[in-house]
């Protein structure tokens, strides 16, 4: 998909960097200022050379991988046809980016980036500081995939601007690689400011330098060949397996240390929330008809495609499941067909092959899988009237994209008159067939992003950020408790508190059984071990405590019930009172 | 609609039976799609009468393709097993009896054709060598007990289908069958004397000559095979092969040493392996292009793009003939589908009597084609206007121009072929090697404008003269063969070239004397004599260098070649009315054979004004509008986490670009987002 040209440009522009990246990791590794100046300076008058270098030198090497790209040129071209304005097109790596470990602070910079730069301004609480200033549009020309020769443009000033400050900054400060690190994992909140900048310097220059590593991964490996010293390609290509080796296998990921708990505002339960999206209004829905009634102009088509063999599959941005309801509805209504819900935590193939042989009329049972789907094959081989239409939502669900569950249901839909319409959303979906399965479906894909929400497909899944059906427990466990007697509600309550007091602590497993009878006894709760054991039975049958066996074989009691709920029965117990 | 649950996945639909038989056909899918297209039942038909031909005819190259494969097999086969028999009887040579005939067929990587390579070679062997024929597959036995299992049912089966009448029987021994290796020997003896005296009735003439049929086992993959069942079975069934006369047929894609990596030593000394090799894809391919495509029985023809796409399909994925197969099938059927004019896309004499009865629309069609109107453009202005008016008129003309695409073609492919006898086998192959790769060439653009034919045409410059001969020979073998009325004279003419050739050789003889008799001469002189000689004599050889009979002759040869290239080697694309037997629209081809669900995503994510045009979501590339769909907003600030990511940082981000763009009221806002990530996560992760 990388014209030639865009790659001599890019090839331009890695020759730039290398001198820079080597910059920052002689600054960041030694410490020293007239080293650093030295080779700083004889790295300068590298890249000159290297410059003026690869014009004539590149073009050789373009003949060389012109076969090979004539391969990707020729299917490139067709998605540009595809994709006239397509972002998507200028090169594998922005489809295929290298994760670079990023801070959680970008991410707020570029929302409120985001945010400001469009039709309505917004003026937002931005640091008053100059640097940052300046450096906001400088990650966001690094960020957005802009054009590479502007791109280049840029980057010659910049770069000049930009690694120099950073070199005074680490001058004045100096500071090791491990030693930022460490201070990222404590935390960030905003009171350390100065801290903050010195990151943000450190990530732009870091990001910068990894985005452009990142573009130029696929034709690094010939520019290496050229540059001058050996020791400076090795060192870039150590470089570069060290970058990925930080994204990819650090031990301990840092998130920021916020959490949801300090949100001020309340968790939503289910209903509240499904209210509140019911009110808001989609977006550009005049387009979204538009793109739906452009993918239903394709059903007279799907309905030819399948007869004459071929299986359908849909992909795309978006549920399909609304779209392939309507194709059910309109096209379907005379035949026989099965609807597969694949995104239903249930499902399995031996259901899909139940169902259809539920279709054939079968009474008994089958041995096995491939008993049954040899009957079925069968009974369709020798009836060629019969005709049956599979609609399969999410077929590389999580319970039918094992190997077995595709072979099986592939080769199913190789059948002459069984016909296959199914959809895919995970971006690897296509992994899950080899050769043979592929040609046993015998696909034809057909892209149709729809925008539309996965409601229903995510319905059987939780939030985090839905109250866990929180009315529920409150409700039950104060319904059961009410029905105890004083004494449990008592020793209920004192474990509650014993939990409530303990929350903050890390290492809590529960409260030992023996300490349990200690407190209980004191209240004048219980008087025998025994009794107590018999109320904690109960509770156990209620499952509103679980015993854990701790390691020193001692049983720990814990009340598996969100403290928030916790307190809320507290207090409600309180008023009562 | 009651397809969501939650308590069952998958929904049964039966209509009433009644309902059901009023099935709609199939061609009512091609018209309804496409409501103003015409004679789209006419259409239908020929595409499937095309497809059906198209079919059989791949059918029946790779029958003949395999044929020498499979010859050579039958004839391993029935050596190995009389061998056998002989042996078997002659106990002296004992060891020779442990080893079992093995056949490594060795069938390259296209994996997906396998499949139908060795059925046909399981019914050859069944009307060929013996009645069974056993084919399992690496999926069907993780273990010996599954493999024995297999292998006797389908032992079992294939009696059935010999004595129908026992079948009944059979079945019922079946159910209670000890699988061993014993018992499958038992049963073996128990059918082969079974059927002894039955003999003459049943239609095994040939492997009559034997007691006894062997036993063909074939091991469709036996790469994926465990190697300890692979071993076991190996082991065992060499110690009853006096009783059990088993063959093993190997199916290999990758190299024959696999069989050494996969077997020890000790077991492989049990085999007898003989090694096999099918045709390669590549060549498969090349038969398959040359039969279907570069010829005028069909009248259905691909654009450069479209057989580039498919070849390289082919080159880069899988190499499965299957699959090319598959796209042609589909870029028939699309440009049946999606062009009215492909009605006249079928031989020559029913398109003009289809032509006759094109309705006013299609007429219009036709004046609306780019080729045919730079056409009109060219002809005089009463023609043009009676092109444009009437239909009749229309018509008449439409059928010249159809006549004339038939003959193009016809002579394209001749000087195609004629072309490459020229090009294939010069240094460094500048127009390719394939047929395929020239074809390419020439339907892109006017070949003789290219650097690689000006190069190809000075390297034919200095070509020797038997390779000359050579070419020549076989280019009027080409011509000579297909007898076409406007390139009879070309088969003359080259038939001249080549006796001109041949008279040249005499010719040459005597100059070399002359060039002799003239350096004798030069002997006795002083040096002044000697420059001025030698100066003459450099002047007249560089003249002579040039006109030598055979460089004028080879020039000529040369200057003819080009001569034809530029004549008949028009890309298609000039020819008027083309649009109605090539298919040109390769970008839908590819979306739907080689799709890229991830460039797909990529870009509704990164891109939402490719998808809907609002002009609120234009922006330049890479930044995204802060009034753009959800999903996209929040996609964009999860590519700033690395691996873990912060709910509240991204929610608290979301809610910042949105209430940017609109003052919603804010609780809404935080249960949007919150909705999104759910989605987000399950969509993308």
């Amino acid at each position: 998909m990388t014209s030639t040209l865009e790659l001599k440009a890019d090839k331009m522009l890695k020759v730039q960097f290398v001198g820079d990246d080597d910059v920052l990791n002689h600054i960041l590794d030694r410490e020293g200022g007239p080293k650093i100046k030295k080779e700083r300076a004889q790295l300068l008058v590298n890249t000159q050379k290297i410059i003026k270098k690869p014009e004539n030198e590149l073009e050789e090497d373009d003949q060389e991988v012109l076969k090979d790209h004539n391969y990707v040129e020729v299917l490139g071209q067709d998605v540009q046809e595809s994709l006239k304005n397509g972002s998507a097109t200028d090169g594998g790596n922005k489809v295929y980016p290298f994760q670079n470990r990023k801070h959680p602070e970008k991410m707020a910079k570029l929302a409120s980036e985001l945010a400001k730069t469009p039709r309505k301004s917004v003026s937002l609480n931005m640091k008053n500081d100059p640097k940052i200033t300046i450096d906001i549009p400088q990650c966001s020309k690094g960020h957005s995939s802009s054009d590479k020769s502007q791109l280049k443009n840029n980057d010659k000033s910049e770069f000049l601007s930009t690694a120099p400050r950073g070199l005074r900054k680490r001058l004045i400060v100096p500071r090791s690689h491990s030693d930022s690190e460490s201070e990222y994992s404590a935390s960030n909140s905003e009171d350390d400011e100065g801290v903050a900048q010195e990151y943000e310097e450190d990530t732009n220059e870091d990001i910068l330098s990894q985005k452009i590593q990142a573009q130029n991964r696929e034709v690094s490996a010939p520019v290496f060949r050229e540059t001058p010293s050996k020791k400076m390609k090795r060192e870039k290509t150590s470089h570069l397996v060290e970058k990925y080796f930080e994204a990819h296998s650090s031990s301990k990921v840092l998130t920021s240390d916020r959490t949801l708990q300090k949100l001020k505002r309340a968790k939503l339960d289910q209903q509240t929330l499904h209210n509140l999206l019911s009110k808001v209004s989609p977006s550009f829905s005049a387009e979204l008809k538009q793109l739906n009634q452009q993918h239903e102009q394709l059903f007279h088509k799907w309905m030819l495609q399948l007869h004459l063999g071929f299986n359908i599959v849909l992909y795309g941005l978006g549920s399909k499941r609304d779209l392939l309801e309507r194709f059910r509805t309109t096209m379907l209504q005379d035949c026989i067909h099965i609807v597969i819900n694949g995104f239903f935590p249930g499902i399995s193939v031996k259901s899909v092959l139940n169902s259809v042989t539920e279709v054939l009329d079968h009474v008994g049972t089958f041995r096995s899988v491939l008993d049954q789907l040899e009957w079925i094959t069968n009974k369709f081989k020798e009836d060629s009237s019969l005709e049956l239409f599979l609609l399969i939502h999410n077929l590389d669900s999580q319970m039918l994209r094992g190997d077995k569950s595709q072979q099986i249901i592939g080769q199913l839909s190789s059948l002459r008159n069984i016909y296959l319409i199914a959809s895919i959303d995970h971006l690897n979906a296509p992994l899950m067939w080899d050769h043979a399965k592929q040609s046993l479906y015998n696909w034809l894909w057909y892209e149709t992003t729809t925008y539309s929400h996965y409601t229903e497909e995510t319905s059987y899944e939780n939030s985090l950020l839905v109250k866990q059906s929180g009315s529920l427990p409150l409700s039950s466990l104060i319904h059961v408790l009410r029905s105890l007697t004083p004494n449990a509600r008592g020793i209920f309550r004192l474990l509650i508190k014993y939990q409530l007091d303990n929350q903050d602590n890390p290492s809590y497993t529960g409260l030992c059984f023996q300490d349990f009878y200690q407190q209980c006894r004191e209240a004048f709760l219980v008087n025998s071990d025994l009794t107590l054991r018999a109320q904690l039975t109960e509770f156990r049958d209620h499952k509103l405590i679980r015993t854990k066996k701790g390691t020193d074989g001692v049983e720990y009691l814990l009340i598996p019930v969100d403290n928030g709920i916790l307190t809320d029965f507290l207090e409600n117990e309180e008023e009562e009172l | 609609m009651a397809t969501s649950s939650v308590s069952k996945g998958c929904f049964v639909f039966k209509p009433n039976f009644k309902k059901r038989k009023i099935s709609v056909p199939i061609e009512d899918y091609f018209n309804k799609g496409k409501n103003a297209s015409e004679d789209s039942k006419l259409r239908f038909e020929t595409y499937q009468l095309i497809w059906q031909q198209m079919k059989s005819e791949t059918e029946r190259l790779q029958e003949e393709l395999n044929k020498n494969l499979f010859d050579s097999l039958v004839e391993f086969l029935q050596t190995s097993h009389s061998g056998l028999w002989k042996n078997s009887k002659d106990w002296s040579c004992e060891i020779k009896l442990r080893e079992i005939p093995t056949a490594a067929l060795v069938l390259g990587v296209n994996v997906t054709d396998h499949d139908l390579t060795l059925r046909s070679l399981t019914e050859v062997l069944q009307n060929n060598v013996t009645p069974y024929v056993v084919s399992l597959q690496a999926k069907d036995c993780p273990d010996m007990k599954h493999f024995l299992q297999k292998l006797v049912s389908q032992l079992m089966d294939c009696k059935v289908d010999v004595q129908s009448k026992e079948k009944e029987s059979v079945q019922v021994i079946q159910k209670n069958v000890h699988y061993s290796m014993d018992s499958l020997s038992a049963w073996y003896m128990s059918v082969t004397q079974k059927t002894d005296p039955k003999m003459p009735r049943k239609k095994r003439t040939s492997s009559s000559q034997w007691q006894s049929p062997p036993v063909v086992l074939i091991l469709k993959d036996m790469e994926s095979f465990t190697t300890k069942v692979l071993q076991d079975f190996i082991i065992i069934s060499s110690q009853h092969l006096h009783e059990f006369p088993l063959i093993l047929i190997f199916g290999i894609a990758t190299s024959p040493v696999v069989i050494h990596r996969l077997l020890p030593h000790a077991v492989s000394s049990l085999l007898c392996i003989e090694l096999f090799q099918s045709l390669s894809c590549k060549e498969h391919l090349t038969t398959v292009l040359d039969k279907l495509l570069l010829t005028t029985q069909f009248p259905f023809k691909l654009s450069e793009k479209v057989l580039q796409i498919l070849t390289n399909i082919f080159l880069y994925h899988d190499f499965s003939i299957q699959n090319f197969i598959k796209g042609l099938q589909l870029s028939l059927l699309e440009h049946f589908y999606s062009q009215p004019l492909s009605v006249l896309c079928c031989n020559l004499p029913e398109a003009k009597r289809r032509i006759r009865f094109l309705s006013a629309n299609q007429c219009e069609n036709i004046r609306r084609l780019p080729s045919f109107r730079r056409y009109v453009e060219k002809q005089s202005s009463e023609k043009q206007v009676a092109l444009l008016t009437s239909d009749k008129f229309l018509k008449e003309e439409t059928q010249s121009l159809l006549e004339n695409l038939h003959v193009y073609h016809k002579n394209y492919f001749l000087v195609l072929r004629c072309l490459h006898q020229f090009t294939s086998s010069l240094p460094k192959y500048p127009l390719g090697r394939q047929i395929r790769e020239l074809y390419c060439m020439c339907l892109e653009k006017n070949i003789w404008d290219s650097e690689e034919y000006a190069s190809v045409l000075q390297l034919l410059r200095l070509l020797a003269k038997d390779e000359l001969m050579a070419m020549l020979q076989n280019c009027f073998k080409l011509f000579q063969s297909s007898s076409g009325k406007e390139l009879g004279n070309t088969a003359k003419k080259i038939e001249e070239f080549l006796a001109q050739f041949q008279s040249l050789d005499a010719e040459t003889k005597e100059e070399e004397d002359t060039s002799q008799s003239q350096s004798k001469g030069l002997q006795k002189t002083d040096l002044y004599h000697l420059q001025k000689s030698l100066l003459e004599m450099k002047e007249l050889r560089s003249t002579s260098k040039r006109q030598t009979k055979f460089e004028v002759l080879r020039e000529q040869v040369v200057s003819f070649v080009d001569s034809l290239v530029r004549e008949y080697l028009l890309p298609p694309d000039t020819q008027p009315l083309h649009e109605t037997l090539y298919f040109s629209s390769a970008h839908t081809l590819r979306q739907h054979l080689n799709a890229a669900p991830r460039i797909a995503l990529h870009t509704a994510l990164n891109n939402p004004y490719y998808y809907l045009k609002n002009e609120a979501l234009r922006s330049e590339e890479g930044c995204i509008p802060n009034v753009a769909p959800d999903i996209c907003i929040a996609y964009k600030l999860h590519l700033e986490c690395s691996r873990l990511i912060n709910l509240v940082d991204w929610s608290e981000a979301f809610a910042t670009v949105v209430t940017a763009a609109e003052k919603m009221d804010a609780n809404s806002v935080t249960s949007e987002e919150r909705n999104e990530i759910i989605h987000l996560q399950c969509s993308v992760y």
